[in-house]
């Protein structure tokens, strides 16, 4: 039974990855290309156009938003702002935060001290290895940004250690000290996260059987009765990355081996032509 | 998806809209064909504040009550199909100067149930500022209209003063009715608030996880009020409530899925968890500050096995404000390889059952009450154990410059022995 569903996955994934190699070999240099344009008009609108309004308050209530999409908010300063994003193997996301403060509430009494703080699937923090993670607005400031850079996401780890893994991210923004009086003002945040895919150098052996989506059984928690409303799901459990997550079985690593692979045996050729008889 | 949803919501809202100034107010209340059967309607309390000081003319040159009254037109306008509001008042009709009847002066103004604009509309429109400001039996009133049914409850609380009615301080009152377990949140909007009335209305809605807006404008107000009842009707999941127990052998058995329960500062609180061989268990748990706590604090989530060995931990520490304080933690439990002889017969392998402890290390100031406890989320999954790896990088595999070298010169240098032993056999041949 186990070596049937091993063998039809195995072949599954091996027809997938055969076909995702074939691809990425044929096409790296058109998806390179077309990674590097983003700012096609027509991907553009659609994206800016599905880009999420609103943002949750809870880890349970996050609002899912795609990298590259630009999600906003109206909210009130002393919120905490809760959203959700994919992020894949062998990715370094930066989250990108901006806070602004319209006309109305200009001028406030102090400076508020805002933050991003990024959660993985396990609501997990994860640490920023570089970029402004807190920042202060004064009274007087408008507008505040602020970044967060993760660690490249792994396609396994050990479960002692808290590496990032395939799975949802989520992102808080919210103010962490400030005094009480500029609580409450309106406010307009976005969030943005980019992606930087680091390649095979950061590829790793062992795979997640699943993503770290939360809620995955919650849902069938509900349908024996649960507390749960129908229909309702964990917005993060439904993150995915656009086009799917990876098998877990590409790594450019493939191709470096292959070509070693080759090279030697060239360089076995060359060497033996080098050192063999002379031909009578 | 949920966006697809909520502009067919607002689509449907537009319809209904439409519809109601055609059709019998009966026509309206009918649920929307697309909702899924049985699920139970959301609901939202408005609780307006009419006490005497909403007569005070400081928004957008107009009185509280005329933008309360404004804004309140705007969103009945605006609530989506599938809510079912209802308008309580507070100090709407007492305007005498005793105490004790004042502070019980909170009515009903329109049902928590199907909506009908016109109706709503015209309740509303009859106001005039009047009384007190009993915020806390508003809230217990508004927690009783809301009675009833599985699905997101929220009051949006909307005042301009601060309760004078002690010593039923609305604060506790919120947490409270937030310790019930009803999934009940309790957002406060203060018009033109001064420092105490921003303290006490912070305080409601930091201990039911709701938000508090400050408002000095008439849109202001009607955008954020729209903005929270929309925020009802978006579909979620609801947590289970469970309760922990002091000792992993007591703890209650849970299946994979979404629970809520309390803890109170330094409290344990066990939980079991059966994980079959080849399965991965993750656990999250988050902590919520529902109150005013001490600045430093920290949460800890550990699964242990039965006899008490330390499997695997997460925890996390913080400091400043926060809402929740959350860790998480993965055990896969590897598939069992040798052929265990006592269970050789049975086909399903025994499930080890782990406990998962669940402690905090937030501490509070004396004046803090401690009962009920902090608001604990925890969510459980169980999936299929992962692949594990047996080497550091992928399959195996090489990468880089070093590995091109090293793998050429291997190549050349057998090469090489290759032709000069293939030489050697010539000379020896001809010899």
């Amino acid at each position: 039974m186990r070596t049937v569903t091993d063998v039809t996955r195995f072949a599954g994934l091996f027809a997938r990855s055969l076909l995702a190699g074939l691809l990425l070999v044929l096409g790296t240099a058109g998806a390179a290309l077309a990674d590097e344009s983003p700012a096609a008009t027509a991907s553009e609108d659609s994206d800016s156009a599905e880009a999420p309004t609103e943002a949750g308050t809870s880890f349970r209530t996050a609002t899912a938003f795609r990298p590259g999409q630009r999600a906003t908010a109206e909210a009130s300063s002393g919120d905490y702002l809760y959203w959700v994003f994919p992020a894949d193997t062998g990715q370094r996301a930066t989250v990108s935060a901006k806070v602004e403060f319209p006309e109305s509430a200009a001028a406030r009494r102090g400076a508020l001290t805002w933050r991003i703080d990024v959660y993985d699937g396990l609501r997990r923090r994860q640490p920023c290895v570089y970029g402004a993670q807190t920042r202060a607005l004064a009274a007087d400031a408008r507008a505040v940004e602020l970044r967060c850079t993760l660690r490249t996401v792994r396609a396994w780890a050990e479960p002692w250690s808290d590496d990032p893994l395939p799975g949802s991210y989520f992102v808080r923004l919210t103010v962490v000290s400030g005094q009480q009086v500029d609580l409450g003002l309106p406010v307009r945040a976005e969030v943005e996260a980019a992606m930087k895919d680091v390649g095979g150098s950061a590829a790793v052996d062992g795979t997640l059987s699943v993503p770290l989506t939360p809620g995955r059984t919650t849902v069938s928690q509900s349908e024996n009765g649960g507390a749960s409303s129908e229909g309702a799901r964990l917005a993060a459990s439904g993150v995915e990355p656009e086009d799917g997550w990876s098998s877990g079985w590409w790594t450019d690593r493939w191709l470096w081996t292959v070509a070693g692979g080759v090279l030697g045996a060239l360089a076995g050729i060359g060497g033996y032509t080098l050192a063999r008889p002379a031909r009578r | 998806m949920i966006i697809r949803r909520r502009s067919a919501l607002a689509l449907c809202g537009v319809l209904t809209t439409l519809a109601v100034g055609l059709l019998p107010p009966a026509a309206s209340a009918a649920p929307t064909a697309d909702e899924p059967a049985g699920a139970a309607a959301p609901k939202v309390d408005l609780v307006l504040d009419v006490s005497g000081s909403m007569r005070t003319r400081d928004i957008d040159g107009k009185s509280r009550m005329a933008a309360a009254k404004q804004a309140f037109n705007e969103v009945l306008d605006a609530v989506p199909e599938e809510v079912e509001l209802g308008i309580r008042t507070l100090g709407a009709t007492y305007p005498g100067k005793d105490t004790k009847v004042g502070c019980k002066d909170t009515e009903q103004l329109y049902p928590v149930g199907p909506l009908d604009r016109t109706e709503a509309k015209t309740a509303v429109a009859t106001l005039v500022p009047t009384g007190w400001t009993p915020i806390g039996p508003a809230l217990l009133g508004a927690a009783d209209d809301l009675e009833g049914g599985d699905a997101t409850r929220r009051i949006v609380l909307i005042t301009d003063g601060e309760d004078t009615c002690a010593p039923l301080d609305p604060c506790e009152v919120a947490r409270e009715i937030a310790a019930k377990g009803i999934h009940l949140t309790i957002d406060t909007l203060g018009l033109v608030p001064d420092d105490k009335t921003r303290r006490q209305l912070t305080c409601i809605a930091e201990a039911t996880g709701g938000t508090y807006t400050s408002v000095r404008h008439t849109d202001e107000l009607s955008g954020r009020v729209k903005q929270l009842v929309d925020r009802a009707a978006d579909p979620v999941v609801t947590p289970v409530a469970t309760e922990g127990a002091a000792r992993c052998a007591d703890a209650p058995r849970i299946k994979p899925g979404l629970y809520s329960d309390r803890e109170k500062f330094s409290e344990h609180r066990w939980y079991r968890v059966d994980v079959l061989p080849g399965q991965e268990l993750r656990a999250s748990v988050s902590v919520a500050a529902d109150r005013a706590v001490d600045k430093d604090y920290g949460v800890l989530l550990r699964a242990v096995t039965v006899h008490g060995r330390e499997i695997v931990r997460g925890s996390e520490a913080g400091d400043g404000r926060t809402d929740v304080m959350s860790t998480g933690l993965r055990y896969p439990k590897p598939e069992n390889d040798d052929a265990d002889t006592d269970t050789g017969g049975e086909e399903k392998p025994a499930a080890e059952t782990v406990c998962l402890q669940v402690s905090n290390a937030f501490s509070a100031p004396d004046s803090v009450k401690t009962t009920p406890g902090l608001p604990v989320e925890l969510s459980v999954d169980l999936v299929d154990a992962p692949d594990e790896a047996s080497d550091a990088a992928a399959f195996g595999l090489g990468r880089g410059w070093w590995l091109l070298a090293t793998l050429v010169l291997t190549g050349l240098v057998a090469g090489l022995l290759w032709g000069w032993i293939s030489r050697l056999r010539v000379v020896w041949e001809a010899n």
